[in-house]
């Protein structure tokens, strides 16, 4: 019951992800085709939360492209993961201004309380997974620590950890 | 907004909605104005802040006044001061609030909007002055500032393009649509003197020259919004709060080399910056501004917007082409330049300027090279006709720092080039925080250097930075106090630049690797003298053998900080000291006699590694401490010392 509730789920999100594919009106015969691949990678990881070879494998087929030419570009940017996330992503921002701001020291305390290292795998029960990452541009507020989208400005670690206490209760 | 169908229908749209923005422009400020208009920033920094709310309520707090006709909320783009965000507006009172939060708005419009008061507390207070001041023309932050590219920031709504529209917006397009040949729009901005925003310095105008050179059937004008120089944000908020300004540039950058299509590469990393974007790409088709027949002329002229994947490399010229293409942000060697046919956007001939470049050109074409030219430093020399031949000294126009780190005013400022260093500093960013020594700013990022006391009243241009042993770089200017440790923050840059190395070019892939781990070593308090000099040999080498800009350029930040701070590698290396105070294996804490036992220290250490009974003295377990310092701040008696 269970395996099949989920092949659903992952059938309509394959199903969500040839719908865009094939807005663009990919033409097997232009070379240029491979032109819109990061922005598929970019609507597949939307959708999936992560690129798992079975979606690398599915846009290669979708875009007529090799695998290793979409394998390449997910191992190259940063921004692409094959592992997946946890419930609640803790981005770290580790630009210079956060930096000098102390955000390493955030960044080492959130990663002691939940025992997990920065962009590596998920803690055990799922619900967070953390990155460090190279400025997000709201220096004026470093340092800056991003969940799930919300910025939380000025942090230090003792707020950092009070605020992810926050989203662990909410579960 | 109309369809748009040639210059006079442009100037039409003008004078129908200039009066739009009056109350903004006014130069009369007025506190007992009944119509009044409250702009709030809508940047990155504010929205995080909770700018979104803030507006909600005081649209609300000014309906339940019954004001809702006289008295507007818009959401503008960043107005630059960003650690004091989020900013509020009040025109034509002419009143700048700071830090409000959204519990302030009733406050405000009860206040200020119906009482005619001002919230005191809500004023920005000048930290040399210690005063609360409400004109932020006399904010030492704006006083020298001189605002050409950031020019519509915090004062447009940057969804609506009949705002820029009434500012004189694509006026500069159709002066050289309807006005000028493109050969006449190139020379005007070769005698502009504008040089490259991104980093380079190379001349806008010549780069256009060469684009338009090259005879071919397509050609591609691209954006390159990709701002990975972790400290600079420029570029993000003037896609937020300016995107007409892109557009307007790129196309008339697209009639000048005679280019097609447009392409804005920008970070994935910045989401309200595309959304801003697409959303002016958008109206302005709509408006006729972009695509077929622009203003009812012959030219046509599209833009897209290509989204990267988080790749600092990404922001060289080549490499962004290939990751437009799809391909792995890898870079090649030039020539093939972008503009040579073979060498840019699937093999097409293309230009590739930057974001501040783009923002500062409409304002060039309005109102000429010779306005331009004449703002900052610059010394060309000119061929009888009175055109450019060549630069004998400093730069044109403006540039735009994000200045961050130990300083008071944290935000952007934009400069005429040739300011000089102290008056950034002291005057614009209020000098160094808490109270610190200034020992350093760090400029052009991870391909930077450092520019020290002996150099701060250097005026400032792109040969001048050079020359130090710095660069201009993109704009980031993160200044450093005596509480930050000179080869820790070469560290810092070189940890950044071997994630960031793509791994084309051994010296790149492999030479980023090593110095970080000299670096590693010499901050551990593992490194021995012969290693600097290892070290400065490695860098020199790498500097001169990797393939693209970002090897070439990742020892700077080691050259630049062992030519002004070798005293301080020594320290680590022959004494093992950190005379700052901050690599964690080179200094213990330790409780001095000076403790009450007053056990704050024992409650905020997160690893229990205090311990001792109240009121007696407390003792750290050496083996327990990560040395984070929570015990040093908290403490009241001062009685915690790093040794």
């Amino acid at each position: 019951m269970c395996c099949k509730k989920l092949s659903e789920a992952a059938a309509a999100k394959f199903a969500e992800l040839d719908g865009f594919i094939d807005g663009l009106a990919i033409d097997r015969d232009d070379p240029r085709r491979r032109g819109r691949l990061i922005q598929v990678l970019h609507r597949a990881q939307a959708i999936f939360g992560y690129l798992p070879r079975e979606v690398q494998l599915h846009v290669a087929e979708k875009l007529f492209l090799p695998e290793a030419a979409i394998s390449g570009v997910v191992s190259f940017y940063n921004y692409f993961t094959t592992e997946p996330k946890g419930k609640y992503c803790i981005d770290v921002c580790l630009g210079t201004a956060c930096y000098v701001k102390g955000s390493e020291k955030v960044l080492s305390e959130i990663e002691r309380v939940l025992g997990v290292k920065a962009d590596t795998k998920p803690t055990d029960d799922g619900l967070f997974s953390i990155n460090a990452l190279r400025c997000v541009g709201a220096c004026g507020l470093a340092p800056v620590m991003i969940i799930n989208g919300k910025v939380y400005g000025k942090v230090t670690p003792a707020k950092a950890v009070e605020i992810v206490n926050e989203y662990k209760k909410l579960g | 907004m109309d369809k748009i169908n040639s210059q006079e229908a442009l100037l039409a749209a003008y004078a129908a909605c200039k009066g739009s923005l009056a109350l903004r422009l006014l130069d009369k400020h007025d506190i007992n104005s009944p119509k009044k208009e409250i702009l709030c920033c809508g940047g990155t920094g504010c929205h995080a802040s909770n700018s979104k709310d803030l507006m909600d309520l005081l649209r609300k707090a000014i309906k339940e006044h019954g004001l809702e006709n006289d008295v507007k909320v818009i959401q503008t783009g960043c107005f630059g001061f960003c650690a004091q965000g989020p900013i509020v507006k009040v025109m034509p009172d002419n009143v700048f609030y700071v830090q409000v939060t959204p519990e302030d708005a009733a406050e405000i419009v009860e206040k200020h909007i119906v009482g005619k008061q001002l919230v005191e507390r809500l004023l920005f207070v000048e930290p040399m002055l210690k005063e609360r001041i409400h004109d932020y023309a006399k904010m030492s932050f704006y006083a020298k500032q001189e605002r050409i590219a950031l020019r519509n920031c915090g004062l447009l709504d940057p969804e609506n393009i009949s705002e820029y529209i009434a500012n004189e917006g694509y006026q500069a397009l159709a002066k050289c649509l309807f006005e000028m040949k493109p050969a006449d729009v190139v020379q005007e901005v070769l005698n502009s003197g504008i040089c490259g925003r991104g980093g380079a310095g190379f001349p806008t105008g010549m780069k256009w020259k060469i684009a338009a050179g090259v005879q071919a059937d397509e050609k591609y004008i691209v954006c390159n919004a990709d701002e990975g120089d972790p400290g600079a944000f420029m570029d993000r908020s003037i896609m937020e709060g300016d995107p007409n300004s892109i557009i307007e540039a790129m196309a008339i950058g697209a009639y000048a080399i005679g280019a097609q299509h447009g392409l804005v590469y920008i970070r994935a990393e910045y989401p309200l910056a595309v959304s801003r974007l697409q959303i002016a790409i958008d109206e302005a088709r709509a408006c006729g501004l972009l695509g077929k027949n622009i203003m009812g002329s012959d030219f046509c002229f599209d833009i897209e917007i290509k989204l990267g994947a988080g790749a600092f490399v990404c922001g060289e010229e080549t490499a962004l082409i290939h990751s437009m293409e799809g391909l792995r942000g890898e870079p090649t060697t030039k020539p093939p330049f972008p503009a040579n046919i073979g060498g840019g956007y699937w093999g097409c001939s293309t230009n590739v300027n930057n974001v501040e470049t783009y923002a500062s050109i409409p304002v060039i074409i309005r109102k000429g090279a010779a306005w331009y030219s004449k703002i900052g430093n610059w010394k060309p020399e000119l061929d009888e006709k009175g055109n450019f031949k060549r630069t004998i000294s400093g730069n044109a126009g403006t540039k735009v720092f994000a200045l961050a780190g130990q300083i008071n005013n944290v935000g952007l400022v934009e400069v005429p080039m040739g300011t000089t260093l102290r008056e950034i500093i002291y005057e614009i960013g209020g000098g160094i925080s808490g109270g610190h020594e200034f020992k350093a700013v760090q400029t052009g990022g991870p391909s930077g250097g450092c520019i020290t006391k002996e150099n701060l009243d250097t005026p400032i241009d792109y040969g001048n930075l050079g020359k130090i042993g710095s660069m201009m770089g993109s704009g980031g200017m993160i200044v450093l106090s005596d509480k930050d440790c000179m080869p820790a923050m070469a560290k810092f840059y070189l940890g950044f630049t071997k994630d960031e190395s793509c791994g084309k070019c051994t010296p790149c892939r492999i030479g980023t690797r090593r110095m970080l781990e000299m670096l590693e070593k010499i901050c551990d308090g593992n490194g021995d003298e012969a290693m600097l000099e290892d070290l400065e040999r490695l860098a020199r080498t790498i500097a001169d053998t990797a393939l693209c800009g970002l090897g070439q350029t990742a020892p700077n930040p080691i050259l630049s900080t062992l030519r002004y701070f070798k005293d301080e590698y020594i320290a680590h290396v022959r004494d093992k000291k950190c005379p700052a105070g901050t690599c964690r294996k080179l200094f213990k804490l330790t409780i001095t006699d000076a403790c009450i036992g007053c056990t704050k220290c024992k409650r905020n250490c997160p690893v229990g590694a205090i311990t001792g009974d109240i009121k007696q003295k407390h003792v750290i377990d050496q083996t327990k401490c990560i040395k984070c310092g929570a015990c040093i701040d908290g403490c009241p008696k001062k009685a915690i010392v790093k040794d």
